[in-house]
């Protein structure tokens, strides 16, 4: 193994079940749970899941929440739409915070 | 028969009409993959793993889910594929249709074979397709002839037809029959409908959509049903039917005033220009994959070709319209059936062929003219 990140990995996530089928029985039923239609449509939730996975980074969830979004009858421009909500809310985070430097620095400042 | 196309070109085909092309056939481009067997060599070199056996073959993983033979049930709808020609070129169709396709078209005496059967076996639905089927100069007939006995038409419409000078009645015209219009709309928006269709498809099939709605398509009468059917625009599956529509009937009503009474979903069959488009972007492994991963054997029950006898522009039965371009004449009492000689007790008792293009109705909900099985 001389990467840490497989593309193989995805389709074998259910193999996560050999060190404790009970818990990851339970985690992909709730899994599935959570993306049907409900108060939310299924492509509601698939393009919150893409928009998560971009503010995690995690490419697996990129690559499957990407073909899921799809699926479920998102195009390209209500996707990056979803990307940039991630990326928005991930630059205010860091924005925000400068108001605490601002404060800080005004403090500390004659 | 050659059927005449000055009023698609005056349409469509001048250099300078926008007309809805994504593509252009590969009969027209001589491409060595329009030929069937060239379509089957590409898809069984992919080499796959998935499905119940492991083996990638349609047959074994049917007898693996509990069905050692595939055979019909009830004989319910009669599909007749009128013929290749289209004013359109997409770039999934699994017809290799295209405005270039006037040659292979139903005729008279091959449409009045056609009637015989269907009188003879009075099936629910007579189902029409093509190409663009409207396009066929004996389409209006058969419609007359089938709706005079009360049984059930589906026009599958390409939308923008309806706009083209000579078709421009038929929305009217199919109100007063009771046809049910089954439209193809691979998305509610245009960007994904524009890519697979041509550039300002989406645009015309909006205003082919008002326009039906205007002859009282859409609004739940149950003599003017109006289906929208999507193929997924890339290498993935459809999704949820009846979560799709919903949010295509939100969609259409609030940016278009646009009504629609159901929508079914189809999963792309790796064939023909949508086989074309995966061997170009190395895509066909990973689609067969996707497909055998998907495979669900509760769909086997519902496959249309346990209900369906599918018939081409030159009279010769198929189970389905796939088999159909891939020409996989059915085999009833080991001799090529034709339209003429057609036996419903053999057909009860014929074995369906496959092969892995079968993959594409059983993945996921399934797929079939019907939309989505289970």
């Amino acid at each position: 193994m001389d990467h840490y990140y497989h593309r193989n990995h995805l389709p074998r996530f259910g193999e996560i079940g050999e060190g404790g089928k009970e818990l990851a029985d339970a985690f992909f039923a709730y899994y599935n749970k959570v993306f049907e239609d409900g108060a939310l449509s299924a492509r509601e939730k698939a393009l919150i899941a893409l928009a998560v996975a971009h503010a995690l980074q995690c490419p697996y969830c990129i690559d499957a929440h990407t073909t899921s979004a799809l699926e479920h009858g998102s195009d390209l421009e209500q996707m990056t739409e979803a990307v940039h909500v991630a990326c928005a809310l991930r630059g205010g985070a860091s924005l925000v915070h400068g108001i605490q430097m601002a404060d800080q620095a005004k403090r500390l400042s004659m | 028969m050659t059927v005449a196309t000055d009023f698609i070109a005056l349409d469509t085909l001048a250099p300078a009409a926008n007309g809805p092309r994504a593509t252009s056939s590969m009969a027209w481009r001589g491409t060595p993959l329009v030929e069937p067997r060239e379509q089957f060599r590409v898809l069984n070199a992919a080499e796959t793993r998935g499905g119940p056996t492991g083996t990638g073959h349609f047959d074994s993983d049917l007898a693996a889910s509990g069905w050692p033979a595939l055979r019909p049930e009830t004989l319910e709808v009669v599909q007749l594929n009128l013929g290749k020609l289209c004013n359109m070129t997409c770039r999934h169709c699994h017809v290799d249709a295209g405005p270039d396709r006037t040659e292979e078209n139903m005729d008279q005496a091959t449409a009045e074979a056609c009637l015989d059967l269907i009188i003879r076996t009075r099936p629910r639905v007579v189902d029409l397709t093509g190409g663009a089927p409207e396009l066929n100069p004996h389409f209006e007939y058969l419609i007359e002839e089938c709706v005079a006995r009360g049984i059930h038409v589906m026009d599958r419409c390409n939308l923008t037809i309806l706009l083209a000078r000579r078709f421009t009645h038929l929305p009217q015209w199919f109100a007063e029959r009771g046809v049910e219009v089954v439209c193809s709309l691979p998305h509610y928006r245009q960007l994904k409908t524009d890519a697979q269709r041509g550039t300002g498809a989406y645009r015309k099939s909006l205003l082919a959509l008002t326009r039906l709605n205007e002859a009282g398509y859409g609004f739940g009468d149950p003599r003017r049903v109006l289906t929208l059917v999507t193929n997924p625009v890339g290498a993935y599956l459809s999704g949820r039917q009846s979560s799709l529509e919903r949010e295509w009937k939100a969609a259409l009503l609030s940016n278009h005033s646009v009504r629609f009474d159901r929508l079914l979903t189809l999963n792309n069959i790796p064939m023909s220009r949508f086989l074309e488009w995966l061997l170009e972007t190395g895509q066909v492994t990973s689609y067969l994959d996707r497909l055998l991963a998907a495979f669900n054997p509760a769909t086997i029950a519902g496959l249309m070709c346990r209900s369906t006898l599918s018939v081409s522009w030159d009279g010769y039965l198929y189970d389905c319209d796939f088999n159909q371009q891939l020409d996989m004449v059915m085999d009833l009492n080991g001799r090529n059936a034709h339209v003429g000689d057609f036996d419903l007790q053999a057909w009860r008792q014929h074995t369906i062929r496959t092969g892995r293009h079968c993959y594409g109705c059983t993945a996921g909900a399934g797929s079939s003219c019907g939309g989505a099985i289970s």
